[in-house]
């Protein structure tokens, strides 16, 4: 069955899609959002480093996601810029991979399928790295959820309650490096933020609890995979974009239905 | 002895924000922290829950102690869909008679479906301090908590908590800016600035100079003013509930 590159992509896409969406409410809880891109944005210099080395893509990309978050949970309190430096960080992160790339002869073609992801050419190991880095993510997110919403409403409230913030915003965001990493062959670094946070922003309406938010963006995650992965198909279009923009039509609708019941509601 | 603060000391880079801080709780007291804005009190808060970095000096706890924290604010994004029911059951030890006070204290159960953000500063009030009840604390933490009260409003706060210190017997250390109504509910005020000024009962402090040098030399006017305004609004507040 994995022999098919059609079932691969779609368990890819829908391995990602998984992942993504319940990490995604907290980014946007948080807004953590350019933060998320931020890092994204500096795997690129990892994939970079692992094409001059030739090592795992992933293993370079997650390596330096990790590095960009250890900074940000422990640059917290100590700069009052801390935006300004993760942008900083980010992107000469990224140019430096570029010019790196550019050094490397026969890769520059390649380039795109890392910026936007190229879900048809996943192998095997691929989509068994994404449904583990799936695992581990929502082991992670499902062990500490309750610990984490605590620090998203106040640290200092968690910390009486005996929590350490500290440690948990580290745990958020490894599994935010963990889903920059394992996405990066389906969406690619520019549009894996997207993943994350477009899912989450659908579902805001749909659920009175954080839990059901949470559920209900991966629901809408999965569906823009297998959408966008069909559409992709139909129109001959760029995989990885296509499922964002199915992503972001689903966005829209819900959007606009749950304004309109709003208005109902207040018209009652 | 619930906390006992030894030669405290915190700063933050190079300023320092709190120096050389002594300080009890003992059971069933009453202690309340005033300052002006910047004068350290929830950095003094912070480092009695462990979320701020001491530079010398101690924090000693009774073993066990279970501390009840009610903050200032909680950021609810808008983003983040959170009732307040779900909010009182995130991480907490409760124990049955923590749950019962806490019930006590939400009275009606009918907002307990509504969005945290749609909460009226009152039943928010409420929801903050079920919580901080849920495990039947030895101390309770209360951060400005009748920030976004009116006046009558705080009264009654504080009135409760008095009920509550007497029905449970928890001691309470609080951080007020209501001078006027926190004086008479404290069995011990402490004038915080950067350094302890002076530290008594209500009455003393209100007398010393080191108060009177910052609050102002009106306070004698708000002090006799308040404890008539405290008569007043009791009888508002009977008046409401009859």
């Amino acid at each position: 069955m994995l022999d098919d590159f059609m079932v691969r992509a779609t368990l890819a896409g829908i391995g990602v899609a998984i992942a993504a969406a319940p990490l995604g409410c907290f980014v946007v809880w948080r807004r953590m959002a350019y933060f998320g891109e931020a890092t994204a944005h500096a795997a690129l210099l990892g994939i970079s480093l692992s094409l001059m080395f030739e090592f795992s893509v992933f293993a370079g990309a997650l390596f330096v996601s990790l590095i960009m978050a250890t900074l940000v949970t422990f640059g917290q309190g100590r700069s009052l810029f801390l935006d300004t430096l993760l942008g900083v960080a980010g992107h000469t992160s990224m140019a430096a991979g570029l010019i790196i790339v550019s050094y490397i002869s026969g890769v520059r073609i390649e380039l795109m399928a890392y910026l936007i992801g190229d879900i048809l050419a996943v192998s095997k190991t691929d989509v068994l790295l994404i449904w583990l880095g799936l695992g581990a993510v929502l082991l992670l997110l499902f062990w500490r959820w309750s610990a984490l919403l605590l620090c998203t409403l106040n640290e200092d409230l968690a910390a009486a309650s005996g929590l350490n913030p500290k440690r948990e915003n580290f745990i958020l965001t490894i599994a935010l490096a963990v889903v920059v990493a394992v996405g990066i062959k389906v969406v690619g670094v520019l549009l894996i933020i997207a993943l994350l946070i477009i899912p989450a922003a659908s579902s805001r309406f749909l659920g009175s609890t954080p839990e059901k938010m949470a559920v209900f963006a991966s629901l809408i995650g999965v569906a823009s995979a297998i959408l966008g992965f069909n559409a992709s198909y139909v129109f001959d279009t760029p995989t990885g974009p296509s499922i964002v923009c199915v992503a972001s039509l689903i966005f829209l609708l819900t959007l606009t239905f749950s304004s309109l019941t709003q208005q109902f509601q207040r018209k009652n | 002895m619930l906390i006992e603060v030894q030669s405290l000391n915190i700063q933050y880079g190079n300023k320092k924000v709190l120096e050389n801080i002594n300080l009890t709780v003992s059971s069933g007291e009453i202690v309340t922290i005033v300052g002006p804005n910047g004068s350290g009190k929830t950095t003094l808060f912070k480092a009695i829950i462990g979320s701020a970095p001491i530079a010398s000096g101690k924090i000693i706890m009774s073993p066990s102690l279970k501390v009840g924290y009610v903050p200032q604010v909680l950021n609810v994004d808008l983003s983040l869909p959170l009732t307040a029911e779900r909010f009182l059951n995130l991480v907490t030890n409760r124990n049955d008679r923590g749950a019962l006070r806490a019930k006590q204290i939400l009275g009606s159960e009918d907002y307990l479906s509504t969005q945290i953000s749609n909460l009226s500063g009152g039943q928010l009030q409420r929801v903050l301090l079920a919580r901080a009840l849920l495990n039947d604390p030895d101390i309770l933490l209360l951060d400005e908590a009748t920030r976004g009260l009116d006046q009558p409003g705080s009264a009654a706060f504080y009135k409760k908590i008095e009920e509550l210190r007497e029905s449970s017997g928890c001691a309470v250390l609080m951080i007020s800016h209501d001078l006027h109504v926190v004086m008479s509910a404290s069995n011990r005020v402490i004038c915080l600035n950067g350094h302890i000024c002076c530290q008594g009962e209500p009455l003393s402090v209100a007398s010393s100079p080191e108060y009177r040098d910052l609050f102002g030399s009106n306070i004698d006017g708000t002090f006799a003013l308040y404890q008539h305004n405290q008569k007043e609004n009791k009888s508002r507040i009977n008046n409401s509930n009859a």
